[in-house]
């Protein structure tokens, strides 16, 4: 199998799984509890809590444990949204592209009165920092810009809004699933207010994540009930997880520039491979883009078959056709960089890691090309395009 | 899995994938828009479908819907082609998953469109409420 799905989810790696295992059956208590092994948990949990600042260059009192990305962008979102309210500031910021974490909670505030602006995000997959200082309003409560978009990898400039958000008094909340552990970040040196991780996609477990944020910043309780992580969050923590999500977080941060040097090659290789396809493009910029992200389009032909037939040869992979979401429409990020309907259903992403092998890459893209063209010989789209009874999209 | 291993079967492996070179009927449904087009060629002998061939732009229960449908076709008179419903396609295929119905309607009216336009094409007097209105967007 080759797996190249890794924007949906990673394998876990031996070092977060052996860092889980002693905190399952040996040291399986309540950090909450007095008891010695309730205590030892709750050392390990703030072990795990200090090591994860440090990889994101904050204070442990900043970083707050959540059951994954999408809890902590609902909660990030509706904390600035309930401290704007209270002066009377009810607008954001935010793009067209967001994970749906992000766009449904924005689209929550909306009725309760909230304004949002969603920045375009051009064909380029890219907002600039410029646009965003020209949206800021006197009432604008939060800007919130995901760091690098999960399905086609470009990266926003991440450093320069968060300069301009500080400039102008706005909170800054980023949804970093998709970055970290793969990209290079600080959140004081990039003057991030707030910002969302996730440990399953850097090989760390799932159902767990992170949500950090600035010292001072009041943050709401999506879950209530409990004294856990300063109030902010109840539940008992699920200390196996934290210390697999802490494991594979600095695994990946040490290794960090190796591993972009080497995916992004293979990552090229992939794209250039892939282009030679007839009618084929690829969604978003090629830079500044995800070490391990690769989206293409190809015209004619629709995702969900181009998933069976490459799943059938051992390939796994994703796409944001309609077919594949369970929805009518194609993925809303196709749609945002401006692809039509027809095309955005073509699409196909593959997301490699450190595991990916050159082989690997050149089987995918010998795979991919079969597909496509058993495809495309039995679709009426492409027999049209070919006898120019419809025009090209791709040229 | 999402499939059942016939829909897998029709999806990998589609009988009468291709056209019909002068066919006597040609039904197109769908639209590229909605990301499901199925084109169904028919080839017309006696009043029996001496051949069908299809072609579909779609995920793969709308490819494995279309080959199915031909299959149950083939060899068929018309009145009996007429009868075939996108309920007896599903059911043929083992069922398909609730949200992927649709592709065995788009089946079921391709060759509703077909007939029609054989019927058409050679003065066949019909009833119109036969055809119905084709709920897939096909091109007005």
């Amino acid at each position: 199998m080759i797996y190249a799905d890794n924007a949906a989810t990673t394998a876990m790696c031996d070092e977060a799984i052996a860092a889980m295992i002693p905190y399952c059956k040996q040291i399986f208590g309540n950090p909450s509890s007095l008891h010695t092994v309730g205590q030892v948990a709750k050392e390990a949990l703030n072990d795990a809590r200090e090591r994860i600042a440090k990889l994101l260059g904050c204070e442990p009192t900043e970083v707050y444990f959540t059951s994954g990305g999408s809890e902590a962008d609902n909660q990030a979102i509706l904390s600035a949204a309930a401290r704007g309210a209270k002066t009377g500031k009810k607008h954001i910021i935010s793009t067209a592209f967001e994970h749906h974490a992000v766009l449904h909670t924005l689209k929550k505030l909306e009725k309760q009165g909230f304004e949002v602006t969603l920045l375009d995000v051009h064909e380029s997959g890219l907002v600039t920092a410029q646009e965003v200082a020209d949206a800021i309003r006197e009432d604008t409560c939060l800007v919130t810009i995901m760091y690098a978009n999960n399905e086609i990898g470009t990266i926003q400039p991440i450093a320069e809004i968060g300069a301009v958000c500080k400039a102008r008094k706005v909170p800054f909340h980023t949804d970093a699933v998709q970055a970290v552990g793969h990209l290079k970040i600080d959140v004081r040196r990039e003057n991030i207010d707030m910002l969302s991780l996730s440990a399953h996609k850097f090989h760390g477990p799932k159902g767990i994540g992170v949500l950090y944020a600035r010292k001072g910043f009041p943050l709401v309780n999506v879950i209530e009930g409990g004294a856990q992580e300063r109030g902010k969050r109840a539940g008992t923590e699920n200390i196996p997880a934290i210390m697999g999500m802490a494991a594979a977080m600095e695994k990946a941060c040490v290794n960090l520039e190796k591993n972009a040097a080497y995916v992004s090659k293979l990552r090229d290789k992939l794209i250039d491979g892939l282009l030679t396809i007839p009618h084929t493009v690829l969604n978003g910029a090629r830079e500044p883009r995800l070490p391990g992200n690769v989206n293409v389009c190809f015209e004619g032909i629709e995702g969900e078959g181009i998933l069976l037939l490459l799943d059938a040869k051992g390939i796994c992979a994703s796409s944001g056709s309609a077919c594949t979401s369970g929805s009518l429409d194609p993925s809303h990020v196709l749609l945002a960089i401006g692809r039509p309907h027809e095309i955005a259903h073509g699409s196909l992403r593959l997301s490699i890691s450190e595991e990916t092998t050159e082989a690997d890459v050149d089987a995918i893209i010998q795979a991919t090309k079969e597909t496509v063209a058993t495809l495309r010989s039995m679709s009426p789209v492409w027999r049209d395009l070919q006898e120019g009874k419809r025009q090209y999209v791709i040229q | 899995m999402l499939y059942s291993e016939k829909v897998m079967d029709h999806f990998m492996h589609p009988r009468n994938v291709g056209t019909i070179e002068n066919a006597d009927g040609v039904g197109e449904v769908g639209n590229a828009k909605c990301g499901d087009i199925m084109k169904i060629y028919l080839k017309i002998e006696d009043g029996i479908v001496a051949d069908v061939k299809f072609e579909t732009f779609g995920c793969g229960s709308a490819i494995a819907s279309s080959s199915m449908a031909t299959e149950l076709i083939k060899g068929q008179p018309l009145s009996e082609v007429l009868k075939l419903t996108n309920k007896a396609v599903a059911e043929a295929l083992d069922g398909l998953p609730a949200h992927k119905l649709h592709c065995s309607v788009l089946a079921e009216e391709a060759i509703q469109a077909a007939v029609k336009d054989y019927y058409d094409k050679n003065h066949i007097p019909y009833d119109e409420d036969t055809f119905r209105v084709p709920s897939h967007g096909e091109e007005a």
